[in-house]
């Protein structure tokens, strides 16, 4: 049955992706890219990775719509056609996928427990959790403690991409001319107002739940960072881009962004300093799994405060331009 | 007592598929956005009654009846709410609903 | 019995599905967008008692809590269109 959900979904998928690539209107291709997340969340979650729904869920239900259509405030929302090298295309395209199917030959059939992926550090990490670490969220225990090093990577990606975003988009300061209804983002609107602030401490509440859950259920710094930015773009639309500003300035930003990759980075220098190796937490407390623990606490912040400023960040510097 | 709430359960998730159907096939059917919006939203409300009810009474009382409660409420608040703003959108940007019932579909 | 709401869901996701490839008008895939959404959050939920994970309903609480924060974009974004001068030609209807 999970084979044929999932073959279903994945029809679908393809289906979205076609048309996501043949329409030549943008704000369409924007809107199927929302159905293409949802999908592919679905898709996780029926193959019982919850973690990374949860992270498509937190970026795919409201930031990168958002962010797509700041982005498209900007341009036009038509798809310039151009003739030149279809056929070429077509064939390196073409001959790319027979080559990926072919390949798919070799591949181990979905659940299969030889696969693999199943035999070389998987066990070890299911088997040594409970024991070194004693929480009951393997991914996190992985994501966070045993490769720990690649998290650190990949919290340095989202500063370099927010640092790209800045240097394109945040060169020259943006027009201060006074602007009439637009300035006042959906202020004029009662319900959105009504909704949109009840539901906004409930959004950084969930949004604080998963990051401090993160250990017992899927969840964690990334999509809590994720779903907290959600939760302050809607109090941008509502208010107003400046209003939003004045509540967190662009500086605050930029320093929630180093300041969470800091933490991280400090986290593991602190491991050297007590006498561990980079990023080996257990030498933070007295005993080793109460120290795993802390250590993953504190890295997760680093990761939620990070992805937080640097989403906020991307946003705003689509937003005030336009 | 327990077979009484499997049933009505039972019952309320087979409501919940066949109004979300309904609506669907409404979404799809319908001659002008503004019906169509009509038939979406009410996968929205009654859909979304009905099913989580009946996973609800399945769940008994535990968190996870708490937690689909809260989904409950939360998409009752934003469910109007996005309609609101998606009719607001297409009537500021000129899209006006159709007045003669007889027109031909999908002509937008 | 869960199996079968899930279908129901499932099909009316492929009905949204159609609707957001047909059009006609943006509107129109807007709301199969949102449609697809709130599907998404119920399907999330039956199947979640279908496989026995209750413990996955955090996923249908995002989707729940921020999916419509996308449609209010969509609000905003209109609206700023419609306060330029050039309004409205462009993406008003979506023809083919």
């Amino acid at each position: 049955m999970v084979i044929l959900f999932g073959l279903f979904l994945l029809t679908l998928l393809v289906l979205t992706a076609v048309a996501i690539v043949r329409t030549p209107n943008l704000f369409v291709a924007v809107m199927l890219m929302a159905i293409f997340s949802l999908l592919m969340a679905a898709n996780f979650f029926i193959l019982d990775a919850a973690d990374v729904a949860l992270t498509e869920a937190a970026v795919g239900a409201g930031v990168t719509t958002v962010i797509f259509l700041s982005a498209l405030a900007l341009t036009a929302d038509r798809e310039r056609v151009t003739k030149t090298g279809t056929y070429f295309a077509m064939g390196v395209v073409s001959v790319t996928v027979v080559v990926l199917i072919y390949a798919t030959f070799d591949k181990p059939v979905l659940g299969d427990p030889n696969a693999p992926v199943h035999q070389h550090v998987a066990p070890w990490y299911l088997e040594q959790t409970p024991e070194l670490i004693d929480i009951p969220n393997v991914v996190t225990a992985v994501l966070g403690s045993f490769r720990g090093y690649d998290t650190l990577g990949e919290v340095f990606v989202v500063l370099v991409a927010c640092i790209g975003v800045q240097f394109i988009l945040g060169a020259s300061p943006p027009p201060q001319a006074p602007r009439g209804q637009d300035e006042q983002g959906l202020r004029h609107h009662l319900v959105p107002q009504v909704v949109g602030r009840l539901l906004f401490p409930f959004i950084i509440l969930f949004g604080l739940y998963v990051q401090f859950h993160g250990e017992y259920g899927p969840g964690g710094g990334f999509q809590a960072g994720a779903i907290i930015a959600t939760g302050l773009i809607l109090h941008a639309l509502l208010e107003g881009e400046s209003a939003a500003l004045k509540a967190i300035p662009p500086n605050t930003l930029l320093a929630m962004v180093a300041g969470g990759a800091l933490l991280y980075t400090l986290v593991g220098v602190l491991g050297i300093v007590l006498g561990g190796n980079f990023l080996d937490y257990s030498v933070l407390h007295s005993n080793p799994v109460t120290g795993q623990q802390i250590g993953i606490l504190m890295i997760e912040a680093g990761v939620g405060i990070t992805v937080c400023g640097a989403l906020l960040s991307i946003f705003h510097a689509f937003a005030v331009r336009d | 007592m327990s077979i009484a709430i499997d049933a009505l359960s039972w019952l309320l998730l087979i409501g919940g598929g066949l109004v979300v159907l309904i609506g669907g096939i409404g979404a799809l059917r319908m001659p002008d956005f503004y019906t169509r919006m009509h038939a979406a939203s009410l996968t929205d409300s009654m859909g979304s009654i009905f099913i989580l009810a009946g996973v609800m009474l399945q769940a008994g009382l535990s968190l996870a009846a708490v937690k689909l409660a809260t989904i409950l409420i939360f998409l009752l608040l934003t469910g109007p709410t996005a309609t609101y703003a998606l009719a607001n959108a297409a009537f500021v940007s000129g899209l006006r609903p159709k007045a003669s019932p007889v027109k031909p579909a999908g002509d937008g | 019995m869960f199996l079968s709401a899930s279908l129901a869901i499932l099909v009316t996701m492929v009905l949204a599905l159609i609707r957001a490839l047909r059009g006609p008008t943006v509107y129109d895939r807007v709301l199969a967008v949102n449609m697809f959404g709130t599907k998404t959050a119920l399907l999330l939920s039956v199947v979640a008692f279908l496989y026995g994970r209750p413990d996955f309903l955090d996923l249908a609480l995002a989707y729940a809590l921020i999916n419509f924060v996308g449609v209010l974009a969509v609000l905003e974004f209109f609206q700023k269109q419609s306060a330029k001068p050039e309004a409205g030609e462009a993406q008003d209807v979506d023809r083919h």
